[in-house]
């Protein structure tokens, strides 16, 4: 390819005068807190906005999103029985985590998005802020969409929230980090695992996030990180009969109505595409609640009384 | 009880018995068959106690309720509805179709601008005339309910008309409210609401559909069951002594073609339906790729899970409301049995004797347990279904008791010997059928309950608290009935997980599915 020269230029190549040679990164899968290649073998040229090679992504299958489901399945009921207030630590770490690897990230979002070092830090930044936002809300949104209901008889009734399950995310296709991280937080706040397709134009940074996410307590599986051909892998996980939802952010019109289809199936919640015009404009619960399941608890309040019977 | 009761309850049944033979004879506590011990039988015998028809006037036909009128349909089709209980044609009703949903959709376009610009206070004062009406009315739309579904008075009674005027009550007072919901300062309507309702609850599901749709500013086209029509056509009325303004509520009879073409229409912004898993499906299919915004109340195959500390007597009552109540047609009918082995036989026994003294027969007997089956298409459904039970090789055992000659009937069933991969433990069978499974474990009882695609209900039995709440948290379903079961309140929000649908109707939660939020 013969941009990679221009690629080389930046990066620095050895010379006679002794500059040094860098070293390429080998972007993997983040599956089941590991980061595998795709099981095929595949992988595809990630170029800058403006045709510049800057590595190779792995070209995921619909094995690799298998795989992802099983994963986050296995993962799903450790992180919805975890305390709120330990996922929203584990949250929080995440946000430190990429406060200290926030050049990096800015180099890889500014060369995805083709926005100056400084645009890609502020979206960086606002990326940040968005874990720590989601990290307080861990354990408020029970108390914000839960509580008891006041039914007319002798019952205790309370309604809580429960996260739905496992998440197939396809994350915007724009937005590469700062709309990932939008999509993604609220699903793992709420409790639920996640199985995200990256960017398929640019999904160096998301594949990045998996290494952040490794090393911010957040147990494997709970998030996985695939990237390819939005369509090829958001077909199986739509499909899927142990997925539970599905957030359409990342599909045009028609991959979204032909997803929403294969996603009846088992009666998926789809969360439908909308545009957004800033992604840091501040969220509101809706990504968080389109996730959340209800149940309500119902238990005889008994008397005091000499009837004998608490029923 | 004196020798005298007995004697005058005795000849009580037997004219009762020559009357028509609609009131079943019941069994004796240990008497595996009713006739076997008339003596002990006569205990549990009851004088009929018929409610009276006179309270309700059926017309010989009804037309489509669109924008304020009744009108026959556009091809002039009608079809004809009957009493389970009897066969009887009650009446004849103008069948909706294609046609008849456009213009219903475009009269509740029309009534869109007005109804929502409406100040919240006078949607809300609406809603409480009719929630009145309905209170003042309700004798006469319970027995009307009895005689169109074929379950029992006492049910129409005292669970489904007293939780229909509450529900219009409860969304009466959210409509002037709406900004403290909790979904933002101002939510908006979402505009014509297109729902299908069942026939197991008519007037109940039309209630949990209509009020929360009108209370929040949209206007509806309902299409009420095909088999259970009524009740929904007397609530036209309702709504035209309550002088809601026309083409607000528009109310279309007819069969899944009409269903279909309401949520295929164009100009619907929000699809609710109520109903099987499989119809789910499709209208999910359906609206995919378009803005409407869909809610889903579907099947179930709801486990009650009975501890071995449990209050046994308390469990069967219990156990018996949740599969026998409206005929087990209930979508969150605790239709499988999970019971610790170690009380499975004395459990059992109790449940027996307690089905055996039940009472089928005429549903407006005041004192009848067990009413009819729907339509001859359930009652087929459901006789299908307990075949398949034999002949997979579970143990079926039926309560003794006469079914009446005419009409739709199926008595109360029950099946040991189930596995995890017998079709009865499997399916929903929506019918007075129990699948009884054991464990050993609450692990064991938590894996078995969640072992379905559904995920409605759930009952726990026990008298330990923090078994309950345990148990509770790990059950994936949207209502878990602690030590009782089938309790419903408008301020309780009620939906499934999984195949059960999505969305929540009651309480705050059932506001969401018609704000555009």
């Amino acid at each position: 390819m013969s941009e990679k020269t221009d690629k080389n230029a930046k990066t620095g190549t050895a010379d006679g005068a002794g500059r040094r040679l860098s070293v390429f990164k080998t972007y993997k899968l983040y599956v089941g807190g590991k980061f595998p290649r795709s099981e095929s073998g595949r992988v595809y040229e990630v170029t800058d906005s403006e045709g510049h090679w800057l590595a190779n992504a792995p070209l995921s299958s619909r094995k690799d999103a298998r795989d992802a489901v099983v994963a986050a399945r296995k993962a799903f009921g450790g992180w919805a029985g975890a305390t709120a207030y330990n996922r929203g630590q584990v949250l929080y770490r995440v946000a430190e985590m990429l406060e200290g690897r926030r050049e990096q990230f800015a180099a890889e979002v500014a060369d995805a998005e083709g926005l100056s070092r400084d645009e890609a830090a502020t979206q960086v930044d606002a990326a940040v802020d968005r874990w720590v936002w989601y990290a307080g809300w861990t354990d408020k949104i029970a108390q914000i969409v839960g509580g008891g209901n006041p039914v007319a008889g002798p019952f205790f009734n309370l309604s809580s929230p429960e996260p739905t399950g496992v998440v197939a995310v396809l994350a915007p296709q724009e937005s590469s980090f700062l709309g990932l991280v939008s999509v993604l937080a609220p699903v793992i706040a709420t409790g639920n695992t996640a199985v995200v397709i990256a960017s398929e134009r640019a999904p160096l940074p998301a594949l990045s996030l998996g290494e952040v996410l490794a090393t911010s307590d957040v147990p494997g599986g709970v998030v996985n990180v695939l990237s390819g051909r939005t369509a090829e892998i958001a077909a199986p996980l739509a499909a899927h009969q142990d997925v539970n939802a599905i957030d359409l952010a990342g599909a045009g019109e028609a991959l979204a109505k032909e997803l929403e289809i294969a996603a009846a199936d088992n009666l998926k919640r789809v969360l439908r595409p909308q545009p957004v015009d800033d992604w840091a404009a501040t969220p509101g619960t809706e990504r968080m609640t389109a996730f959340l399941e209800t149940k309500t608890v119902w238990h005889p309040t008994g008397s005091l009384g000499a009837s004998g019977s608490a029923y | 009880m004196s020798k005298k009761n007995k004697k005058t309850r005795q000849a009580a049944v037997a004219s009762a018995a020559e009357a028509g033979g609609t009131l079943a004879a019941t069994a004796a506590a240990t008497a595996p068959v009713a006739h076997a011990a008339p003596e002990r039988a006569s205990a549990f015998a009851y004088a009929p106690a018929p409610e009276s028809r006179a309270v309700v006037d059926i017309a010989p036909s009804y037309g489509l309720f669109i924008d304020g009128e009744f009108t026959e349909a556009a091809d002039g089709r009608v079809f004809k509805t009957v009493s389970p209980a009897t066969e009887e044609v009650l009446s004849e009703v103008a069948q909706a179709g294609e046609a008849d949903v456009d213009r219903a959709v475009k009269a509740a376009r029309k009534a869109f601008g007005v109804w929502s610009a409406l100040p919240g206070a006078e949607r809300a004062k609406y809603l409480f005339r009719i929630a009145r009406i309905i209170q003042e009315r309700s004798r006469e739309l319970a027995v009307l309910e009895t005689l169109d579904n074929g379950k029992p008075i006492r049910e129409t009674r005292d669970a489904d008309l007293p939780l229909v005027a509450a529900h219009f009550f409860y969304y009466a007072g959210w409509a002037d409210k709406l900004d403290h919901a909790g979904y933002g300062a101002h939510p908006r309507p979402l505009g014509v609401a297109g729902q299908v309702i069942p026939w197991n609850f008519p007037l109940l599901m039309l209630a949990w559909k209509i009020a929360p749709a009108l209370a929040t500013g949209n206007t509806v086209v309902l299409k009420p069951a095909e088999t259970t029509p009524l009740s929904a056509l007397f609530f036209a009325d309702v709504c035209r002594r309550a002088g809601l303004p026309r083409g607000v509520v528009n109310i279309l009879p007819g069969y899944g073609d009409a269903g279909a073409a309401l949520v295929a229409h164009p100009d619907v912004d929000k699809v609710a339906f109520t109903g099987s898993t499989a119809v789910g499906k499709q209208i999910a299919r359906t609206v995919a790729g378009t803005r409407k915004k869909l809610t889903l109340e579907l099947g179930g195959k709801g486990a009650n899970i009975v501890f071995d500390d449990a209050p046994i007597d308390q469990a069967v009552e219990g156990v018996v409301n949740g599969i026998f109540f409206n005929q087990g047609q209930v979508c969150c009918a605790g239709s499988r049995l999970l019971v610790q082995e170690s009380i499975h036989d004395e459990l059992l026994d109790s449940l027996k004797r307690r089905l055996s003294t039940l009472r089928l027969g005429d549903p407006l007997d005041k004192n009848t347990d067990i009413g009819a089956i729907n339509s001859a298409e359930q009652l087929a459904r459901i006789t299908s279904l307990v075949e398949q039970g034999e002949a997979e090789g579970a143990e079926r055992w039926s309560a003794p008791c006469e079914l009446p000659g005419n009409g739709y009937w199926f008595a109360p069933t029950l099946f040991t010997g189930v596995t995890q991969a017998h079709t009865v433990a499997r399916d929903e069978i929506f019918g007075p059928v129990l699948s009884v499974l054991t464990f050993r474990t609450p692990d064991e009882a938590v894996a078995k309950a969640n072992n379905t695609p559904y995920g409605l209900s759930a009952g726990i039995w026990t008298e330990k608290g923090s078994r309950i709440l345990a148990v509770a948290n790990r059950l994936r379903a949207g209502v878990v009935w602690s030590n009782t079961f089938n309790k419903f309140d408008p301020t309780s929000p009620f939906g499934g997980y999984k195949e059960s649908g999505f969305g929540r109707e009651g309480g705050r939660h059932g506001l969401e599915a018609y704000l555009d939020v």
